[in-house]
């Protein structure tokens, strides 16, 4: 297990360094930043070449991105075009994404998985079609739709909810927020735990368990579903970097100022220090999700064993 | 029946839920009072650059120095015209060497002593090279200038040498040339004086700027909000009306017309495009769309041979003449567009330089005239106009398509006209300034101040930093310097118009439409008005 843990932190190390080399010449190709900042005139060209310099824009992207490199080790992210510390816009960015991606993962376990679980043993049965028919709804719905709908009838109709978060949204006013942005993975969550659940439903072992005269709950909790959670745990695993750089839309539409209005931002301003910056953290998000979800293949099924 | 059981839960999961959220909205915001204490809530962007007065080139952050500084002049928000406000007096015999006086008791609002010095060292930080302030330039009159901020290489100066302090209340400027409207284009956000604890502790200055105006900032979370209040001991005449203005930064503002009409901010002072048609039925006259001091034009690359010929000139000319502007304003911009007919803006008002017609028919669509034109002028240089602008913000798209549609009309040939999108603002403001687009590009410009010069020199003058297109007239430039030289008023507006009238000759930008400024508000609040740079003026507004 030490081993293999060892291994996978090793190959982490080509991937970071690939990603955002390849993020760094992304945002590159995107052109002179400069030129923006001075809005619909000209930046008189001393100022222009001063800033370049400032930002190392005026050396070769190679070295560019090895200064950036060196930086970062050193806990230097660079700064944003508006003064800020890059690592400033991090820690005001990233504890409201996660607390957005906490909401929406308890949404995806919690209320994905019982569904899941509730169909999977009533296959056929009206509390299935029904539960399939909704969730084929929410699949085939885009986010921004959702969004706006639950926006404007819970903030503006019926006045439940602000329509807007605050500056530092705390766990409440994100839980509209966080289902939206659950909502299609929910979905998926439900029907992936439905399947899995249906076919190990015929498994010799569940047989045997209830043979054994074990109570129904001890058997589908235990034995059934800690079987059926393989496919539900790496789709989820992978899901949580998905939720935390992808909540744009939703980010938008509940003015929330997490990691995607940031990556937005930045990408619109073509600040590179930002987007090199907050995609970095979000390949290392990615990078731990995907171990987790390997180690947890072996408590789940004690048959995957990692030498 | 377990299944059922688990359901039940689940359903009472998402109860508990929707409660929760139910208790944590609602509400004021923080309990703020009515009357001469309450509190204004309003929109805001984040600022693209750090707050520093000679740095703020956009609305967002003018929009806070404007309630947190004043300067010499401050110009009157219902007419643009600029009036004493620091300053006693600012005096020139020759319009060049000019004296100015400051009142007397005028504060930081830390405690410290407003000075001729304050106004002298904001100036040399502004204007050095070694501060990057991206409005350097607006020092450019003084003299010195080119020594603290060369165009290229290093400063040899660290001081401008134009700028002299003569007491505590009085600092003598000289120019390099003549420029009799000087003295009004002091009440730019740039040529505000700075307290000391600006140089002292840039770091904490920037996280809080301290100045001298009607509001202090109580709390400033960068890039989500700023809490600003009312200072009570402000030594001005225009006082808060209220107790203070919470910005909030928006990512989106269809959101934030979203958090107006539900009732949980008072101010929105851009509504989008999308919401213009129910902006009537939502807030009735509670609707502002008034004109702004900003112009929309097309721009052409005179630095291509094929567009820099007398016969591109005739082209040009029919261009203008087939875009139908009342149409394209009225549908697409739902009217918060007015067709222009000048190379200025209403905001100016007639004594100001603004003349309705000037362009005359050059502008005005028409549609047999046009393709004459276009056809005497050879056709348009390379068989295709092509309108590059950026996709990323503003629609522009929307707009571009219609003027192309226009085009295409009069031609009579679907490809005459096509739009060409940049990705992002950056990149296409690179395109334009290294002049690599070959041939027409959407262009505009706000003003940095109410003046007829504002809206002519920066943008046409040769080699002016804002004539991207390279155009270049002797006799519109002699006209200029002519202009400025006037110290009569009433002669210099009317030199600066004779100029004018040699545009309507070259048509080197094509002027499309001036644009207002819309702004929608709450009924909690009241005497809620856009002053010319389309920026709320929120001293005036009262809280019921």
């Amino acid at each position: 297990m030490g081993r293999y843990v060892i291994r996978r932190l090793l190959q982490m190390i080509p991937v970071f360094f690939g990603t955002t080399l390849l993020i760094f010449l992304m945002v590159n190709v995107m052109g002179d930043p400069i030129a923006g900042l001075c809005g619909d005139r000209q930046c008189d060209p001393a100022t222009a070449a001063q800033l370049r310099s400032e930002f190392g824009l005026d050396k070769p992207v190679w070295q560019q991105y090895l200064t950036y490199m060196g930086n970062v080790f050193t806990g230097d992210f660079g700064t944003a075009f508006n003064g800020q510390k890059v690592t400033e816009l991090m820690a005001t960015a990233f504890p409201i994404t996660i607390r957005l991606t906490i909401v929406a993962v308890v949404f995806e376990i919690v209320i994905g998985i019982s569904l899941g679980v509730v169909t999977g043993l009533r296959r056929g049965r009206p509390i299935d079609t029904t539960v399939l028919i909704l969730t084929l709804v929410v699949i085939a719905v885009p986010t921004f739709v959702t969004g706006l709908l639950l926006q404007l009838l819970l903030g503006v109709k019926w006045g439940i909810i602000k329509p807007s978060v605050s500056a530092d949204p705390t766990f409440d006013e994100l839980l509209v927020p966080g289902l939206v942005l659950a909502s299609v993975s929910l979905a998926y969550v439900t029907r992936l735990t439905r399947t899995s659940i249906a076919e190990n439903a015929r498994a010799d072992y569940v047989r045997t368990a209830v043979a054994k005269g074990l109570p129904r709950r001890r058997v589908v909790v235990r034995h059934l579903l800690r079987n059926s959670l393989i496919p539900v745990v790496t789709f989820i695993g992978t899901d949580v970097g998905a939720l935390m750089g992808g909540a744009i839309v939703t980010e938008r539409i509940f003015n929330i100022h997490g990691v995607g209005y940031q990556l937005y931002q930045g990408i619109l301003r073509q600040n590179s220090q930002t987007v090199v910056g907050f995609v970095t953290i979000l390949v290392l998000v990615f990078l731990a999700a995907n171990l987790i979800v390997d180690l947890l293949y072996a408590v789940l099924d004690p048959r995957i064993r990692y030498a | 029946m377990r299944g059922a059981t688990q359901v039940r839960w689940a359903a009472c999961a998402v109860a508990v839920a929707l409660a929760a959220t139910a208790c944590g909205g609602g509400g004021g915001d923080g309990g703020s009072g009515g009357g001469a204490d309450g509190i204004v809530s309003s929109s805001w962007g984040d600022p693209q650059n750090p707050l520093e007065p000679a740095n703020t080139n956009e609305v967002q952050g003018g929009k806070v120095l404007d309630m947190v500084f004043r300067g010499l002049i401050r110009y009157d928000p219902k007419t643009g015209e600029a009036q004493n406000m620091v300053a006693e007096s600012i005096d020139s015999k020759d319009s060049q060497n000019f004296t100015i006086k400051l009142k007397d008791g005028w504060t930081f609002s830390n405690g410290e002593k407003v000075t001729a010095k304050s106004f002298v060292d904001a100036w040399n930080y502004g204007a050095a090279l070694k501060n990057n302030q991206k409005n350097a330039y607006f020092f450019q009159y003084i003299e010195g200038y080119d020594k603290v901020h060369p165009e290229s290489g290093s400063a040899s100066a660290e001081t401008l040498s134009g700028l002299k302090v003569v007491d505590d209340l009085t600092f003598t400027a000289k120019l390099t040339q003549k420029f009799s409207l000087w003295p009004d284009t002091l009440g730019y956000s740039a040529f505000v004086p700075l307290p000391k604890a600006f140089y002292d502790d840039h770091d904490a200055w920037l996280s809080k700027p301290v100045g001298n105006g009607p509001y202090t900032i109580e709390s400033y979370a960068k890039g989500s909000s700023m809490k600003l209040r009312k200072w009570d001991d402000y030594p001005g005449d225009d006082k808060a009306k209220n107790g203070g203005v919470d910005l909030k930064v928006f990512t989106d503002n269809n959101t934030a017309y979203t958090d107006l009409t539900s009732g949980n901010l008072d101010l929105v002072d851009d509504v989008p495009a999308s919401q213009l048609r129910n902006v009537e039925a939502d807030l009735g006259d509670r609707y502002i769309n008034t004109p702004a001091g900003i112009i929309q034009t097309l721009a052409f690359p005179f630095y291509d041979k094929e567009w820099d010929t007398d016969d591109a000139r005739k082209v040009r000319q029919g261009l203008s003449m087939a875009i139908n502007r009342p149409q394209i304003t009225d549908q697409i911009f739902q009217k918060t567009r007015t067709p222009a007919s000048d190379w200025t803006s209403p905001v100016l008002g007639e004594d100001g330089g603004f003349k309705k017609g000037l362009c005359g028919k050059e502008c005005t669509y028409d549609k047999a005239a046009a393709k004459k034109l276009i056809e005497e002028g050879g056709g348009i240089p390379g068989g295709q106009l092509k309108i590059s602008y950026n996709a990323d913000t503003g629609s522009h798209k929307e707009w571009v398509d219609a003027v192309c549609n226009s085009i295409n009309n009069v031609m009579g040939n679907n490809k005459a006209c096509v739009g060409g999108p940049v990705g992002t603002f950056a990149d296409f403001r690179a395109q334009v300034s290294t002049q690599k687009l070959k041939s027409a590009w959407r262009a505009g410009w706000q003003m940095d101040y109410p003046l007829i010069q504002n809206f002519l020199q920066p943008l046409y003058y040769t080699n002016a930093p804002s004539n991207d297109g390279k155009w270049s007239n002797k006799e519109f430039d002699g006209l200029i310097d002519k202009a400025n030289a006037e110290s009569d008023k009433a002669k210099a507006v009317s030199t600066f118009q004779d100029a004018e009238k040699i545009l309507v000759e070259e048509m080197p930008v094509i002027p499309l439409w001036y644009q207002n400024g819309s702004a929608g508000y709450s009924d909690r609040v009241d005497n809620v008005a856009l002053n010319p740079f389309s920026v709320p003026v929120y001293e005036e507004i009262t809280v019921k």
